[in-house]
């Protein structure tokens, strides 16, 4: 009798240690999701101001300009008809260039500095 | 209660003395049986109470043993609502073009407003926002801050460095209230179609986001639809839209012209790929509307939907189509084009004669009022009036602006004789160039009915048939030959097979009769016309070509060359090929019956 008295005693011990223990987590729990969730919110408004910014940064009125600024390096111009090519006008790549491609790991290793 | 029964009763006392028996075991007899009631009824109290301690702990235990098993046999989910955080964003839905590219969206702003009463420094206050805000006045500030009023507005919306600047100031007084604020990051690329937006109820923590033009207005309830989280897809193609835009003025600056208008439209879709209106605005910064004078003078107007105007010879292309559909006459039938025709003390002229007698393809390519009109006479008003409204050119249109219901056509009172044979070349009604682009659709996509949109849609619309395939071909090879041998000679773009109709009208006078010197100019052009995929018009409000001698004022001279070039730069940001295997173009003799 005492013995099974005090195995019940260590045993609701233990179980309110458990349900105390569990709840703790859920409460902690509950305040990561809540925190996480504010945060998804001021990503969401981020995601949204970035987005207008690259918008913004893409909108083809500065496009253009910097595309006129930079002609001297990058050449752009607006897109022709006559850029319209055909499969058939691409050349085929010369052997050598295949060759040295797949021997491209013994040339880098003979290169390797000292 | 029963009746306490005695001890030692007296009888049965007497009775043990008399068999001499011991009289204390009738008393221990009595006592014994008063305990063993005591006791039965002490029992059945306990067992009763066990029975209510054991009942609660059944109740109790099913209790939890239901909640366990209700919990282990549903799903998981969330213990508290998912919301969006302490402020409530993006409720307003974006705007994207037909590729998803951002036309308007939302911008978490915020609006600077005081509180005077607790301003401790006013004069501080004042200079400081004074020095942040060039339009306000320091003076002015620091009045307002020193009355009695206990609330002052004092910005809409502010940036974020503004905002830093004015915490910078310090002032408790001086509060933020979170604002949302409609952002169009093209400027004002597509500014009359997204039309702009503006706040309308306002509260210190929150204000809402109204649409007060265009699709912004016209969208307004399902854009504000807190369950909507798809953006609003138009058809219009951003790059596109620029490029129209960007010819489109330098086009206008080089013809000097007062205004312009373009409208690129899929024949097949009807949607709206393009549509620019010049003077335009930025809707970030939407100017207010004119109180006085013409609002056609306002940059808001939108000449592409608002704008009706008598375009001229472009609507000779509806009349020969519709000569030919009636098989009235066939394209190589000889009209009598020997001017001027007199009718009701008017007369009837020709820009330039090409003999007295052309063919009813001629009189198209070479535009010929004489020859136009002496067909429409046979049409007759009531057929003319009923094909016009068969292309919709007689109703608003049904875009999706909400400006679209103050571009009324305007119709002759009487649809008298003289009537058809003026109208028949493009005088006396007046539609605006999207009317004219839908018309235009019909014409060259094969005779079917197209109601222009500007929302994204993927299928051909195959509206009611207005013409027959045949008329359309042949439509088509006439207006191809305007190009190659008629008035519009530099709409012609290699590998594009442009096909259209120039129209050149004069101005109507506000007090009546009409400028010498004052045209609209119009290019009702179609590509490529082998098969027509795209209707490109464009219309040059006073326009004047100035290199030669004279100032040319025809549409051959301003708004073709200007559309040419729209095409050049467009048609390959929409996909099409240039075709090098129809070098010749359409034979007209090919596709007559």
């Amino acid at each position: 009798m005492r013995f099974t008295t005090l195995v019940a005693a260590v045993i609701v011990i233990g179980l309110g240690y458990w349900a105390y223990h569990q709840t703790i987590q859920t409460q902690m729990a509950d305040r990561d999701v809540d925190r996480l969730q504010r945060q998804i919110a001021t990503e969401h408004e981020r995601l949204g101001v970035l987005r207008a910014e690259w918008a913004y940064l893409n909108r083809p009125d500065r496009l253009r300009e910097l595309a006129q600024f930079n002609f001297d390096r990058l050449g752009l111009l607006p897109l022709a008809p006559d850029q319209f090519g055909d499969a058939a006008q691409i050349p085929f790549p010369a052997p050598d260039a295949l060759h040295d491609n797949a021997s491209l790991p013994d040339g880098y290793s003979e290169e390797e500095p000292l | 209660m029963s009746l306490r029964i005695p001890l030692r009763p007296l009888t049965r006392i007497l009775d043990a003395r008399a068999r001499g028996e011991n009289p204390d075991n009738v008393e221990k007899e009595n006592l014994r049986l008063r305990h063993e009631a005591q006791r039965d009824k002490l029992r059945v109290r306990a067992e009763s109470r066990l029975l209510l301690v054991a009942v609660c702990f059944v109740m109790a235990f099913s209790a939890v043993g239901y909640q366990m098993a209700a919990l282990a046999t549903t799903e998981p989910t969330e213990p508290r609502v998912l919301n969006q955080g302490p402020t409530i964003l993006n409720t307003r839905a974006d705007i994207t073009d037909r590729h998803g590219r951002l036309l308007a969206t939302n911008f978490a702003t915020n609006a600077l407003y005081a509180h005077p009463q607790d301003i401790i420094y006013p004069r501080q206050a004042a200079d400081g926002l004074a020095e942040i805000f060039p339009e306000m006045d320091a003076d002015d500030l620091y009045r307002r801050f020193t009355g009695d009023s206990r609330f002052i507005w004092l910005r809409r919306y502010i940036s974020p460095e503004q905002e830093q600047l004015v915490h910078d100031i310090g002032s408790p007084g001086l509060l933020f209230g979170p604002r949302e604020m409609r952002l169009y990051p093209n400027g004002s690329i597509a500014a009359h179609v997204l039309g702009g937006a503006s706040f309308g109820e306002e509260a210190v923590n929150a204000a809402e986001v109204i649409g007060i033009a265009g699709v912004e207005a016209q969208y307004d309830a399902e854009l504000r639809d807190p369950a909507r989280v798809d953006p609003l897809m138009l058809s219009l193609d951003l790059t596109v839209q620029s490029e129209v835009e960007e010819v489109l003025a330098g086009g206008m600056a080089l013809m000097n012209a007062r205004g312009a208008a373009a409208v690129l439209l899929d024949v097949h879709t009807g949607e709206v790929l393009s549509m620019a209106s010049l003077p335009d605005f930025d809707p970030n910064a939407r100017p207010r509307p004119l109180t006085e004078g013409d609002q056609a003078d306002s940059p808001l107007f939108n000449r592409a939907v608002q704008g009706v105007y008598e375009l001229g010879s472009v609507f000779k292309t509806f009349t020969i189509a519709q000569a030919l559909e009636l098989n009235l006459f066939s394209p190589y039938d000889m009209i009598d084009t020997t001017g001027p025709v007199r009718m009701a003390g008017f007369a009837i002229r020709d820009f330039r004669s090409y003999g007295p007698e052309q063919t009813v393809a001629d009189v198209l390519i070479h535009s010929s009022n004489i020859g136009t009109a002496r067909i429409a006479r046979v049409i007759g008003a009531a057929r003319q009036e009923h094909f016009l409204a068969q292309l919709n050119l007689l109703e608003p249109t049904e875009i999706e602006l909400v400006e679209a219901a103050s571009g009324v056509p305007l119709t002759p009172p009487r649809w008298g004789e003289l009537a058809t044979m003026t109208i028949s070349y493009g005088h006396g009604v007046s539609t605006s160039p999207l009317h004219l682009a839908a018309a235009y659709a019909t014409i060259v996509n094969g005779g079917t009915e197209i109601i222009p949109t500007l929302e994204r849609r993927e299928e051909p619309q195959n509206g009611a048939r207005i013409l027959s395939e045949e008329t359309s071909a042949t439509m088509n090879a006439m207006l191809r030959a305007v190009v190659t041998d008629g008035t519009a000679s530099f709409g012609e773009v290699e590998g594009y097979m442009v096909g259209g109709k120039t129209g050149t009208a004069d101005l109507p006078r506000p007090e009546g009769g009409y400028y010498e010197d004052r045209n609209l100019n119009t290019f009702a052009s179609a590509f490529p016309m082998h098969d027509p995929q795209y209707v490109l018009i464009v219309t040059l409000r006073e326009a004047a070509e100035l290199s030669g001698p004279e100032p040319r004022r025809t549409a051959g001279w301003t708004a073709v060359p200007v559309a040419a070039e729209i095409i050049r730069r467009t048609a390959p940001l929409l996909g099409l090929r240039p075709d090098v295997e129809h070098p010749l173009g359409l034979q007209l003799s090919n596709s007559s019956n």
